[in-house]
């Protein structure tokens, strides 16, 4: 993307989020409360999570490629089982790719 | 004590991995100031370094944004503001904030701690984007840091906490799979869009009155 290609994406996408912000403080509660409505909002919330970490992991682009974030990842989900805090998690994954790069993985 | 470093380190990676993407420092302020929300930045960021499309990054960063909307709706009644300190209770409506004010067994604590954590917050996270971004100039490549793991993890640090009815999980594992399939065929950002279509699917249609049910959405 060229430079004025990322302000109009940033601009659009962050004035996008802060309307949905916005909509969720003016609508009349009952609008939303719908059951359906609330279930599936939250499982848009999962399935984009999980996606965007398996695209972070697997993807080089338009390819697949499987190189050290992927036991990164492994090292990640080992310390969420053990209940480690969030910014540990973030650093073991980041120290797990970094390691196996230094040791000459892809 | 905690909150903040996990906010400052967080914000190191998206501030480091937002320049390493292509944006500038000033693109990357302004993308958190303005939209101020983790995990949309994370993405927009994640899809414009893999060379997605503008519409892509946008309706991803929106699609996570969705999530606040619901925030919003549980918050307004509690804030009861008015005029522009309802733009910014709006604003400064995030996970961190909203998950500290209604865990509060007042409504004088809840306030206290929703502007709190929320005022907090912002102001760490953009302080500390601005210190990634400017760093990340001055690192060269964010792979000798594991900095794109560290993304990974970061996204599976978010996603762990839903996991925790059957149909989640098999909404997760579905996306996965669904995404992971759809890489090399489609541009990049539409895989993770797509993973979002299943979720639509499965939160509208799952136990309606035809009695059809999800495999493994056991109740």
């Amino acid at each position: 993307m060229s430079g004025a290609t990322i302000w109009v994406t940033v601009v659009v996408a962050s004035v996008v989020c802060l309307v949905l912000k916005l909509a969720g403080h003016l609508v009349p509660g009952h609008w939303v409360s719908h059951p359906r409505v609330a279930r599936t909002a939250a499982l848009v919330t999962v399935a984009l999570l999980a996606a965007l970490v398996a695209v972070q992991t697997v993807a080089s682009g338009q390819h697949l490629a499987v190189d050290a974030r992927l036991p990164a990842l492994g090292v990640a989900a080992v310390a969420l089982a053990l209940r480690a805090p969030f910014i540990v998690v973030v650093v073991l994954g980041a120290l797990t790719a970094a390691l196996l790069r230094a040791a000459g993985m892809a | 004590m905690s909150v903040s470093l996990a906010t400052g380190l967080y914000g190191i990676s998206l501030g480091a991995l937002a320049v390493v993407a292509g944006l500038s420092v000033p693109q990357a302020m302004v993308l958190s100031l303005l939209m101020f929300s983790g995990g949309s930045q994370f993405a927009l960021v994640g899809i414009v370094g893999a060379g997605g499309t503008a519409l892509s990054a946008v309706a991803t960063a929106g699609l996570l944004g969705v999530r606040n909307a619901f925030y919003g709706v549980q918050l307004s009644p509690l804030l009861a503001v008015r005029s522009w300190r309802r733009v910014l209770a709006a604003h400064l409506t995030i996970d961190e904030s909203t998950a500290v004010a209604t865990v509060q067994p007042t409504v004088r604590a809840a306030r206290v701690g929703f502007w709190c954590t929320g005022v907090g917050v912002f102001v760490l996270w953009n302080l500390f984007v601005l210190l990634g971004a400017l760093a990340g100039n001055a690192l060269g490549d964010p792979k000798k840091y594991g900095l794109d793991a560290a993304a990974s993890a970061a996204f599976l640090a978010l996603l762990w906490p839903r996991l925790v009815t059957p149909v989640t999980r098999w909404v997760a594992a579905s996306a996965v799979v669904v995404a992971v399939v759809l890489v090399p065929v489609v541009p990049s950002g539409v895989p993770v869009l797509a993973a979002a279509v299943v979720a639509v699917a499965v939160g509208w249609f799952r136990g309606d009155r035809t009695g059809r049910r999800v495999p493994g959405a056991a109740r």
